[in-house]
């Protein structure tokens, strides 16, 4: 096996493993999925009919956005980079690596919930199985480079956790998943447009659902990909073996360049 | 036979005002065990990291077999071997999985027989979080002399093992020196560095202060060979007797201990003191100093 399988295989191994990761790819998503299939459908009908793709950007962003940075800072500061740079380990698999085991968990969680959703909550399946296909991957890069970003630029796990949740609770309360955009109030409306989670509703709505969105769901989807390409390209650049090292090659406030296609986005729509 | 390995030139690494290394140089020969010796704060780890690639030199020469570490990383990663103070594995890394995962890096086959040369086969399974102190260590060693390079980068190797797995390691390396690895050997264990090392220098304050094989450093400090004796009655204890040679003698628990310039005669006239007071001789111990008392020495008086 070559040196990026074995690595990959570790890596992938330890989304199981370890226990914070198996919570957050696993454990944490589909029990909240089965919370709200039991609950919310019966408190809001309504609710079935965004059930699936709300349900597969929640485990997109409870893997990527929750789980992902923590293990980098760890490694980093437990001089595990250090390691691995002595042993050859290129920075880009260091980062690349882990989000993209992220991702196939992710897709093994997305799988469970768009095959058992209709069948146990009355859930709506895709129209488009492909377009489906699509925003969840672009959906699940956009957020693992997040992930991989704030990993990055966090100075302890204690960071990890503020960073992380300055995107997860914006994007459970006003990011589309709980509530369409449409019936939010008209001034929160651009600050939900610069979340990942509003643009991946719009784009899952708009692309696999054939319904009418509030956001372009093509520019939706564009701007994912490019914020992810952006946030991946950052986390790239601002990668730092050893926090002890002191020449650093950017300010961790570049990280939120990675935002500029959201606020484009905001222009672009309005 | 000798072939300089490793060559520090006139190194310097300074820490914004703080120069942490001050223009050192030493060379390390192909087959040699060379220990970096210091308290805390000395310059070794700046040291040591520039060495393996990790921080780039302000100054001077490193070289690694003609390679300059913070240049070319991708041809050091094959000549050194690096033994970290920290652990250095992922928590739930498996041993097996460690020793196939560096080796693939390296790209060379997994080296199961050091696992097994190092009592680690039971543990192959196991996670490196499962392991003991010393085990994780023995494993650290496995990892950085798996690829066999030519230069091993050993910190504090033996830090907190007990002393069969101390032993064990200690044969290791020097079953790899015997090979031909030239090993840099970090540690604040005096007995270590003096057992273990052809060579050491002593850094303090980013200088290097002494060098040389450890007898030729123990030879060139003041010169006292330690004479301990416990008698029967203990009537050194309570007689102020001159004996020849002798600049200074203290009394440790049962023991009157002298330092002694010369120590053959001071030993004649000690046998014959018992003799004539009728004490009987328990125990006597006539000792080089070591490398410890040295290097206290040489650190207690700032390197003069």
């Amino acid at each position: 096996m070559t040196a990026f399988a074995q690595h990959f295989v570790f890596e992938f191994k330890t989304g199981l493993r370890n226990p914070n990761q198996l919570l957050l790819n696993y454990l944490f998503p589909l029990g909240f999925y089965a919370l709200m299939g039991l609950v919310m459908t019966q408190i809001n009908p309504g609710f079935a009919e965004t059930m699936v793709p709300a349900m597969v950007v929640f485990a997109i962003m409870a893997s990527t956005i929750l789980g992902l940075p923590s293990p980098l800072v760890e490694s980093r500061e437990a001089g595990i980079f250090r390691s691995y740079k002595i042993n050859g380990v290129p920075a880009l698999s260091i980062l690349t690596i882990p989000m993209v085991t992220t991702i196939f968990h992710v897709l093994i969680t997305s799988a469970i919930i768009v095959l058992t959703g209709p069948a146990l909550f009355k859930g709506i399946a895709p129209i488009h199985w492909g377009a489906f296909a699509l925003v969840a991957l672009v959906t699940a890069f956009a957020c693992g480079a997040f992930g991989a970003l704030i990993g990055v630029i966090s100075a302890s796990s204690q960071a990890t956790v503020l960073w992380s949740q300055l995107i997860f609770l914006p994007s459970m309360l006003i990011g589309g998943l709980m509530l369409p955009l449409s019936l939010l109030p008209k001034a929160i409306r651009p600050f939900s447009a610069l979340l990942p989670t509003a643009h991946a509703m719009q784009a899952f709505m708009g692309l696999a659902y054939d319904q009418t969105t509030t956001l372009n769901p093509i520019v939706s989807l564009g701007v994912l990909l490019a914020s992810g390409v952006l946030a991946f390209g950052l986390a790239i650049y601002l990668f730092n073996w050893d926090s002890r090292n002191q020449a650093r090659r950017g300010h961790p406030l570049m990280a939120l360049l990675a935002l500029a296609p959201f606020v484009v986005s905001i222009f672009l729509q309005s | 036979m000798n072939e300089t390995i490793l060559s520090v030139q006139d190194f310097r690494k300074v820490y914004g005002d703080f120069v942490a290394v001050d223009g050192i140089r030493f060379q390390v020969q192909r087959g040699e065990i060379f220990g970096l010796l210091g308290p805390n704060g000395a310059g070794k780890t700046s040291t040591l990291e520039c060495l393996e690639g990790i921080r780039r030199p302000d100054g001077g020469a490193l070289r690694i077999l003609s390679v300059a570490p913070d240049r070319e990383p991708r041809k050091l990663r094959n000549l050194i071997g690096v033994q970290l103070q920290t652990s250095g594995l992922p928590a739930n890394m498996r041993v097996d999985e460690a020793m196939r995962f560096f080796c693939a890096y390296h790209g060379v086959a997994p080296r199961y027989d050091l696992l097994e040369r190092l009592g680690l086969k039971e543990k192959q399974r196991s996670q490196f979080r499962e392991l003991s102190t010393g085990q994780q260590r023995r494993l650290a060693l496995a990892l950085a002399a798996a690829h066999r390079p030519p230069v091993l980068i050993l910190d504090e190797p033996t830090a907190g093992l007990d002393v069969n797995s101390r032993t064990e390691l200690h044969t290791l390396m020097q079953e790899l020196r015997d090979a031909g690895t030239s090993i840099l050997l970090a540690t604040h264990d005096m007995a270590e560095a003096e057992k273990m090392a052809d060579r050491v220098a002593i850094l303090l304050r980013g200088k290097i202060v002494a060098t040389g094989s450890p007898r030729e450093l123990t030879a060139t400090g003041s010169g006292l060979t330690k004479v301990s004796v416990r008698t029967d009655q203990s009537v050194l204890h309570h007689n102020g007797a001159a004996f020849p040679g002798v600049q200074q003698h203290l009394i440790k628990e049962d023991y009157v201990i002298y330092y002694s310039t010369d120590p053959g005669p001071t030993v004649t006239a000690l046998l014959d003191y018992l003799a004539v007071h009728n004490d009987k001789l328990v125990d006597l111990r006539v000792e080089r100093p070591s490398l410890e008392e040295r290097f206290l020495e040489i650190t207690n008086t700032g390197g003069a």
